[in-house]
């Protein structure tokens, strides 16, 4: 299996609904807790594991609004876990879950550097290492009900922006998402080959697909019986 | 997924219990399932059964857990320190039954003496049925929620024009639509439906046009992206009016069998009378029938309308078709593309193209639903027609003094394409559509001990309806229902504490808050408004004697009261969102919910609901009490439960009769309650296929809605595009109407200049009166998806996404003004300046500078520290907009309030300012990142624990996910 994330750049509002969600459930969850410094003080700062960025792309009038969400890509070549010099970091071969393990990371920020993509954050209070789980315990466990086993993003996502599954399967909903769609990967040329995958923005709808009505001409409006 | 043999067993369950309740995040009251888990919140969840939000969640649901741990909770009552002054701060508990007696004794003179002296005003709450029946049972006039200065003329366009509104009243039918226009939304109201609804939009490739002049969030995903001149919507509105009229465009047969399009008014120019509708003896509305030739009821089935004429009526009076003066006045040069494209700064040649999309949508690519319904005349039709184009619009609309109109407008622009309840367009929530317009007439006066003879908010048809004295003059503190204000709907909560400092109309003794945050985010004119709450007369008393605020967090107004009564969080109560008030009804159901508590109350605070109902009891209110005077209702779900406003209509819909087996109507089922729960906590009551469109026409769905109250007839709802109750007022305005008529010139040209009973375009108030080249900038204020006004500060994961708000403006206009990015301006108004940060985007109207609403906060205040960015670098742009408007002393040497001059409604977007970048020479911040104006920092509260410096919350001990050594090792050779 190869688990990760499809994300619609097309409808993504950058409403930050995954990061929080993300926030809430992971801070109780396998990795938790994710601990904020300065939580009523300036610059407030904490470890999340799912950031939304926005951008602008282009100079008006040809400019284009962006909201970019960027969790752990769970990459297939994973630099982070290279070099993790203590083992806490591994990419697991069942499903390609990249996971930390809190007890035996040491917070040497190695994996933090090697991550092109910033997915990786230093927990202010701990001082281990924390990064998207895709939700392991939520994806595998079997008290939560069916349609719940999902990561906690993508339940809550108000867009559906956001959908689970399995790359290796060439018929799980990510798959099919991301050849209709054509699902780009993000800074493919570093070769770390990530999987989660970007549904670009799709072009606006031209003004030529909506007809404009013919032309009736004023003369038109005249009164006909119609009855109440 | 199947759990593998090599993972841990997770979080044990057998621990965790699932509580389902309705989230106040924000208002948009989404169902929410909490997990909790020793006493601690676990995990809070949409619900995905609930018709709401169907199980997503927003930013600020997900971060429920931060807002219950929130170091701005209030914990016990306060009063002010006696011998210390009002605002500094000082204060000193005092327990629930002090405060009680206290408040009691207070009340109960006032009314037993002059009732209007309470003056009772409430944020956003969504609890309206209560406040205000209890507002009604004190007697005062004097109450209102904050719909004045926030949605009201949404709200009262759409009431008055088709009978239900936009956003809580009325829905685009995203299943159905092909072409969806937003106007001027920030991003909330509503949160999760809108979302949701743009998703099935896209994902069915129907086009999403947004008309905003910035482009952030919703905007970001448009088709097309309009950005309009902020103000000028109505223009661009009534120029595609134009547009299709020239073009023929029009969906006559929707406007003759469901408006009043082509009902007959008077043309007698300069006459009493004129403008009214011809009426025949019976009061009923006459057409032109074109079977007979002549004069008939317009409300009778069997005729055939001429939408189009000048005829005579019977008595000889010179009449025309509704729409024969619509097309007049929109035909007008004023309205031709080209025109309004110098108005609204969009080309008309995208003016003229949106308009014929529409029009291609609507008549082209209709759509029919096969269904038997009945219409209104009991006439059996076998389908509904769609014509699928909707739109939705909200604050950037209605925040304007032109916001009434605009609404209007767009109203009229979706009926002449006949969008109106048909699939495809846009829909009414039960209980609307409603007759135009509902029959509650304002309360007038009061007396003494005697609760309101009708409810304090109403809807005027006529200048009769004015609850002025007999001189004319204002008889509620805000002036809503005055010649000010004459169709306020929702009151002024604006102008509040403004008049009852001037003695203007009267001095108050009481002033009552419920979590609106007076003192600083929901006022315009902050500082001033601060030294007003503090001002005293020449006797050295304060000239509000009394503040009693209700809230569950430290806001700025706490900080103003005297009496401070310190609310629950919405975890820890009881509540209901009802179908008396605004509740969460779909386009295809009627729906209500409630709240339950989830978390035990863990300090000294009791839910203001049931302090409410404590209080009606006390003060021995009629419907608060049985016949021997004792309190009849133990607490506030006793009163939800069993409370009836009609005989088997109560607060709640679901459940009810003896065995809750009625839904709608019944009598009071004392299992009710555990019915909602078990049903988590909420009730959908879905209409039949043959109710579900044309429902202001459709029998089969009025009479339903007459047996649950909705109605109080089953009459067609005929839409109003052209509005006899406007024209009434204009009428009086001219010295034409045969009853109330005000005595001021400048009422006199109010009435006559915007009472058209037409939409029309005019530029908002505070810009006829700025001087553009001075104030070159249009400057307004969004609301980001993950923060509900003032209160997410306070939130340790929704600040650490926004601690500051910047000044937008276009990177052109910045570089021209020599302002870098991250620099810092001073922003000018006739009102006065600001300091602020300046961030440069490619995203908006050149013209327009605009902020984060409500991100800025006084030192101390909401939990934060000292050094938070919101005390230190972030802004109000409140301190630079005045409720009075600028300029010349129109009214007899006062300032006319900066609202809409029909609702009410306050302008905050009207404002207009001019940029200089700050120079180290002249400025005394010079070189430091802070904004200006500065205020004295807000004292802790007495018992005030200041949060830790680190916070690492979890509901249990985690469960780390072991790697394993032969892992490890083994991985380690690849």
């Amino acid at each position: 299996m190869k688990l990760g994330l499809v994300i619609d750049l097309d409808t993504c509002v950058g409403c930050h609904a995954c990061g929080t969600a993300c926030k809430q459930w992971n801070t109780s969850g396998t990795i938790g807790p994710l601990s904020d410094e300065r939580p009523y003080e300036k610059d407030p700062s904490g470890s999340w594991l799912n950031r939304i960025r926005t951008y602008e792309v282009g100079d008006s009038p040809h400019s284009k609004t962006v909201n970019m969400p960027m969790s752990c890509m769970h990459c297939e070549d994973a630099a982070c876990v290279t070099v993790c010099p203590t083992g806490a970091s591994y990419k697991r071969e069942e499903d390609g879950i990249v996971l930390i393990d809190q007890d035996k990371c040491m917070g040497c920020n190695l994996c933090s550097w090697a991550c092109p993509y910033g997915a990786r954050e230093l927990d202010p209070n701990s001082g281990t290492m924390k990064k998207c789980t895709l939700c392991v315990d939520r994806i595998y466990d079997e008290q939560l009900p069916e349609a719940e086993r999902q990561p906690a993003c993508v339940l809550t996502c108000p867009t559906s922006s956001r959908v689970f599954g399995d790359f290796d399967d060439p018929d799980s909903q990510v798959s099919k998402l991301s050849r209709q769609r054509a699902g780009q990967q993000l800074m493919p040329e570093l070769g770390y080959n990530p999987v989660n995958t970007y549904l670009p923005p799709r072009n606006p709808k031209q003004q030529d697909q909506i007809k404009v009505s013919a032309v009736q001409g004023i003369k038109q409006l005249v009164n006909r019986i119609i009855n109440r | 997924m199947t759990q593998r043999q090599d993972l841990p067993q997770f979080e044990d369950h057998s621990k965790q219990e699932h509580r389902y309740t309705t989230c106040y995040m924000c208002a948009c009251r989404c169902g929410i399932k909490v997990t909790v888990e020793d006493e601690k919140i676990r995990f809070v969840q949409g619900n995905p059964d609930h018709p709401v939000n169907k199980g997503v969640l927003c930013a600020k649901g997900n971060s429920a857990i931060m807002k219950q741990l929130s170091p701005a909770k209030l914990t016990q009552p306060m009063l002010r320190k006696p011998g210390t002054e009002r605002g500094a701060g000082e204060f000193e508990p005092i327990s629930w039954d002090a405060a009680l007696d206290m408040l009691t004794a207070r009340l109960a003179n006032i009314r037993a003496t002059d009732p209007k002296k309470l003056a009772y005003f409430t944020g956003r709450d969504q609890m309206q049925a209560l406040t205000g029946l209890w507002a009604s049972q004190f007697g005062t006039i004097n109450w209102a929620a904050h719909g004045g200065f926030c949605s009201v003329n949404m709200a009262a366009a759409g009431l008055y024009t088709m009978g239900h509104s936009f956003w809580e009243f009325g829905d685009p039918d995203w299943e159905n639509t092909k072409y969806f226009m937003m106007w001027g939304v920030a991003e909330d109201h509503a949160s999760n439906p809108i979302k949701l609804g743009l998703k099935r939009i896209k994902e069915r490739g129907a086009k999403f046009v947004a008309v905003n002049p910035v482009r952030t969030g919703y905007q970001a995903i448009a088709d097309e992206w309009i950005s309009i001149t902020p103000g000028t919507d109505g223009m661009f509105a009534l120029s595609m009016v134009q547009v299709l009229l020239r073009e023929g465009l029009i969906d006559d047969e929707f406007l003759i069998r469901y408006t009043n399009a082509p009902q007959l008014v008077i043309n007698n120019p300069g006459k009493q009378g004129d403008g009214l509708l011809l009426r025949d003896a019976e009061g009923n509305p006459q057409i032109w029938d074109q079977h007979t030739s002549g004069v008939q009821s317009a409300l009778s089935p069997d005729v055939a309308p001429a939408l189009l004429g000048e005829y005579e009526a019977p008595c000889g009076t010179p009449v025309r078709t509704a729409f024969s003066i619509l097309m007049e006045k929109y035909m007008a040069p004023e309205y031709a593309p080209e025109a309004a494209a110098q108005v609204c700064g969009i080309s008309a040649d995208d003016i003229q193209r949106i308009a014929l999309e529409m029009a291609h949508v609507a008549f082209k690519e209709t759509i029919t639903i096969d269904t038997q319904w009945t219409d209104w005349a009991g006439r059996e039709q076998s389908q509904f027609i769609g014509r699928p184009v909707s739109m939705h619009a909200m604050r950037g609309i209605s925040a304007h003094s032109n916001g009434f109109q605009t609404c209007r407008a767009i109203h009229l622009l979706q009926v002449i394409l006949g969008t109106i309840d048909c699939p495809g367009g846009h829909l009414a929530k039960p209980p609307f559509p409603k007759h135009i317009v509902p029959p509650i007439k304002p309360a007038k006066g009061n007396a003494p001990n005697t609760p309101l003879e009708s409810a304090p908010l109403g809807f005027p048809t006529q200048p009769e309806d004015l609850v002025i004295d007999e001189n004319g003059q204002p008889r509620r503190i805000d002036k809503a229902y005055s010649w000010d204000a004459p169709i306020a709907n929702h009151g002024l909560m604006h102008m509040v504490i403004s008049n009852a400092v001037a003695g203007d109309p009267y001095p108050i003794d009481t002033l009552m808050l419920f979590m609106a945050n007076m003192a600083w985010n929901s006022s315009m004119n902050t500082a001033q408004t601060m030294d007003m709450l503090r001002a005293k007369d020449h006797n050295g008393d304060y000239k509000i004697p009394f503040i009693v605020t209700c809230d569950a967090f430290h806001s700025e107004t706490v900080n103003f009261s005297d009496l401070v009564l310190p609310d629950t969080t919405f975890l820890e109560r009881y509540d209901t969102i009802s179908m008396l008030d605004r509740p969460i009804s779909e386009i295809d159901a009627a729906c209500d919910s409630i709240r339950q508590p989830i978390l035990a109350i863990d300090r000294d605070v009791r839910s203001w609901q049931e302090v409410m109902v404590d209080l009606a009891g006390r003060l021995k209110f009629p419907a608060f009490t049985n016949d021997e005077g004792q309190p009849k209702y133990q607490d506030y779900k006793d009163f939800i439960v069993n409370f009836e406003r009609a005989p088997g209509i109560g607060f709640l819909a679901g459940w009810r009769g003896k065995n809750g087996e009625k839904s709608l109507r019944g009598e009071p089922n004392p299992n009710q309650w555990q019915a909602y729960k078990d049903n988590q906590c909420f009730f959908k009551f879905d209409l039949e296929p043959n109710q579900k469109y044309m429902r202001h026409a459709n029998k089969d769905y009025m009479e339903l809605a007459k047996e649950a109250g909705w109605v109080g007839s089953t009459d067609q709802i005929v839409i109003e595009l052209y509005s006899e109750t406007l024209q009434k007022f204009r009428l009086a305005g001219q010295g034409l109407y045969d009853g109330p008529q005000p005595t001021q010139k400048h009422h006199q040209e109010r009435l006559k200049t915007y009472f058209d009973p037409l939409p029309f375009y005019y530029a908002p108030l505070e810009q006829q009166r700025t001087d553009a080249k001075e104030y070159p900038f249009y400057a307004v204020n969004q609301r980001p998806m993950f923060m509900y006004h003032s209160w997410d500060s306070q939130n340790s994961w929704l600040r650490q996404i926004m601690s500051q708000n910047y000044l937008y403006m276009h990177r052109s206009k910045g570089e021209a003004l020599g302002i870098k990015d991250f620099g810092w301006a001073w922003i000018e108004s006739h009102n006065g300046r600001i300091r602020a940060q300046v961030k440069l985007m490619e995203g908006v109207n050149p013209e327009t500078v605009w902020t984060w609403n409500a991100i800025g906060k006084q030192q101390g205040a909401w939990g934060l520290s000292d050094d938070a960015n919101e005390s230190q670098q972030g802004f109000l742009m409140n301190h630079l907009i005045n409720e009075l408007l600028p300029g010349e002393n129109e009214a007899g040497g006062q300032r006319m309030t900066n609202s809409d001059p029909i609702t009410g409604q306050a302008a905050w977007y009207d404002l207009r300012v001019k940029i200089t970048p700050v120079s180290d020479n002249d400025d005394e911040l010079a070189g430091q990142n802070l904004s200006w104006p500065r205020f004295d920092k807000v004292k802790p509260l007495p018992n005030f624990t200041p949060a830790t410096k680190m916070s690492s919350y979890s509901s249990h001990p985690n469960i780390n996910l072991s790697r394993g050594w032969r892992d490890i090792f083994s991985r380690g050779e690849k």
